[in-house]
């Protein structure tokens, strides 16, 4: 498996850059990930991620885009639930990206 | 990850080969090829081998003894099968085959042409285990197995799609899935399988499904379903789960749970249903129609299969509903009776609306949604108001499974029909039994190939851009939760402007159900047609 270099430690990572070990997350690793590609993580992302990490804890998986999106849309307000405001957040995909960036699995979509 | 080429560039296909296929050498290229399976998924598989490995590499940490082990692989196989042993007897190669495979006319490589992928394994088969091919060698058409040549058999059999299309134009009926099957079932030997088919399969081995959901997501996911449907319709529904002394168990691909455009198919199981007051249950535990374990070797679909009888009997039901989807099928209906049947505890289905006996599932005791709806529509069971779909011009793509295998070829149109205004067929060759597969089928639905994707669906997609260039088509309608997840990504590559459903989601949308209130939206949440937007 790649390894991702990050502060001094060697953190083990899937081909498409998601961790192995989801214990190894930290905050900084997520702003690190993201610098990577070339990208600056505002409040705004934060609020996603952090949900993402939260929905994992409670279900085992990422959530499907649609509860993402009813979820933001009440924390943010209903002009930014929808999935275009999501992608201009993160634009490889709000399911890709920022689960990668939560330090969760790849999402499988449908299999 | 690798980048996909323009679609411009990609439809440049070479399909004349100039030289011999053995001459072409093996390019395993990135973008056509899947990740390799991990050890952890091999371990909870109880499959050989189990340790990380990538197919870029030049070592694939093959076990030591890895060629008698292949050996020995193909001769228990060929006494166990006697259609395998045929199959690598018969072919005469007429070339009939030749430009009947989606992955071919996408892609012009010869190895593709399913008498060559035959023809990959063939060879080895008569170095050493026929006569001519043991004394005349390359003269009778056969070579060593090297590890070049197991390369080559990986990176093949992970480049069909087990449609069988193929097999209809044989004269011979050879079955080129079956021998894919076998392919890969001696690639698991040595643990050499893909992690989009070893991941699902180990979820579903320890959770019951393939994306691994947990008992409580599948109920908080339903949930959501229902809170979209009441604000929709007005109608309140209140589903059950593991329900002992229902009347019948509904089983269903887990895709249709967590994903788009699968949701709205499950929004449209739920109020069915409802509105006919179905006295069914949802599984927790049996909680996948999928098998991706028939992608890795019988005994592993046998093993994923056994929960479906295992929780029709705990929960003492009469009979099984299976949902929308394709290789789902293709277990139940050809495989599950005999894999872990006679399932005699169960009855034959019968229809509680229509009184309908299912002649067909007399045996398996499990009937496909789409023949159950077709069956109140043709018993007038339903109020429906095909207008509701106006905004749609549809066709129907056949999922390889379930038209080929199964010949489910009027039941999807009729329904279709009926809760549509606007249908249109695609051309005759590329529907009903030779329809053209999603190209993304049998466990190759992974993100890292998509450029073997976009290749093998190219066919599938040129049949939808004539009826969308010439009637206007802008949904393309299938009962497979592989297709679901599949044709959108390749409509927008190839069509955009296509969009992808299942065919309960149609029926939902037309459903006029008691107590609803006027609908303004569809399930997508999209404005009614005359409902203002458009």
């Amino acid at each position: 498996m790649p390894l991702l270099e990050f502060s001094g430690k060697s953190v083990e990572v899937d081909e498409d850059g998601y961790l192995i070990n989801l214990d190894d997350w930290t905050k900084e690793l997520g702003e690190f990930m993201s610098t990577q590609d070339g990208m600056n993580l505002t409040e705004a992302h934060w609020e996603v991620i952090n949900f993402l990490r939260d929905y994992y804890a409670k279900y085992q998986i990422a959530p499907m885009i649609k509860i993402l999106v009813k979820e933001i849309g009440k924390v943010m307000g209903p002009e930014k639930g929808n999935t275009k405001y999501l992608y201009e957040l993160f634009p490889d995909g709000p399911a890709k990206q920022a689960c990668r960036y939560a330090g969760l699995p790849k999402p499988t979509g449908c299999v | 990850m690798a980048k996909i080429p323009k679609p411009e560039q990609l439809s440049k296909i070479d399909l004349e080969p100039k030289k011999h296929w053995s001459q072409f050498p093996i390019d395993i290229r990135p973008g056509m090829y899947c990740h390799g399976a991990k050890a952890k998924d091999l371990k909870v598989l109880e499959l050989p081998n189990a340790r990380d490995w990538s197919p870029a590499e030049e070592d694939w940490k093959l076990p030591q003894d890895w060629k008698q082990t292949v050996l020995d692989g193909i001769k228990e196989r060929l006494e166990k099968y006697r259609s395998f042993h045929i199959f690598m007897d018969v072919c005469v190669r007429c070339g009939a085959c030749a430009d009947k495979c989606h992955f071919f006319l996408g892609s012009g490589d010869s190895r593709n042409m399913p008498v060559v992928r035959a023809e990959i394994l063939r060879s080895v088969y008569r170095y050493y285990f026929t006569p001519g091919g043991k004394i005349f060698g390359k003269y009778a058409g056969a070579r060593e197995l090297t590890v070049d040549v197991l390369k080559e058999w990986w990176y093949y059999f992970f480049q069909c799609t087990e449609c069988r299309r193929c097999s209809l134009f044989c004269p011979y009926g050879i079955d080129q899935a079956e021998i894919t099957m076998i392919g890969r079932e001696l690639m698991n030997l040595l643990g050499l399988n893909i992690g989009w088919i070893t991941g699902p399969a180990a979820n579903c081995y320890m959770k019951g499904n393939h994306l691994g959901l947990e008992p409580h997501t599948i109920k908080s996911s339903i949930e959501f379903f229902l809170d979209d449907i009441k604000d929709i319709t007005g109608v309140k529904i209140e589903p059950t789960f593991n329900r002992k002394g229902a009347e019948i168990l509904f089983v269903t691909p887990s895709g249709d749970l967590f994903a788009d455009p699968g949701t709205y198919t499950a929004m449209g199981y739920l109020m069915l249903f409802h509105e006919l007051d179905l006295d069914y249950t949802w599984s927790t535990y049996a909680s996948e129609g999928g098998n991706f374990g028939f992608f890795t070797s019988m005994e592993m679909a046998k093993r994923l299969n056994s929960k479906i009888y295992a929780e029709a009997k705990r929960l003492g039901v009469k009979w099984i509903i299976g949902g929308e989807c394709g290789h789902m099928w293709r277990v139940l209906h050809q495989y599950m009776d005999t894999f872990n049947g006679p399932a005699d505890f169960l009855e034959q289905p019968v229809s509680p609306i229509t009184g309908t006996k299912f002649e067909n599932a007399k045996s398996t005791k499990m009937v496909h949604v789409i023949e159950f709806t077709a069956d109140l529509i043709k018993n007038g069971k339903l109020k429906l108001d095909p207008s509701r779909n106006d905004n749609l011009i549809v066709t129907y793509h056949d999922s390889c499974n379930t038209a080929r295998g199964m010949g489910f070829f009027e039941e999807p149109r009729y329904v279709i029909k009926n809760v549509c205004n606007h249908f249109h067929e695609m051309p005759e060759d590329t529907i009903r039994e030779q329809t053209f597969c999603c190209g993304s089928g049998s466990g190759l639905n992974a993100s890292e190939d998509m450029e073997l994707r976009m290749r093998g669906g190219f066919p599938r997609a040129n049949a939808v851009k004539h009826v969308h260039d010439k009637h206007g088509v802008n949904m393309l309608a299938n009962i497979c939760a592989i297709d679901r997840a599949t044709l959108p990504p390749l409509m927008d590559y190839w069509v955009p402007g296509v969009r992808v459903t299942g065919t309960h989601e149609l029926v939902a949308n037309a459903l006029v159900m008691k107590g609803e209130k006027e609908r303004e939206t569809n399930l997508r949440a999209e404005p009614l047609p005359g409902k203002g937007g458009e």
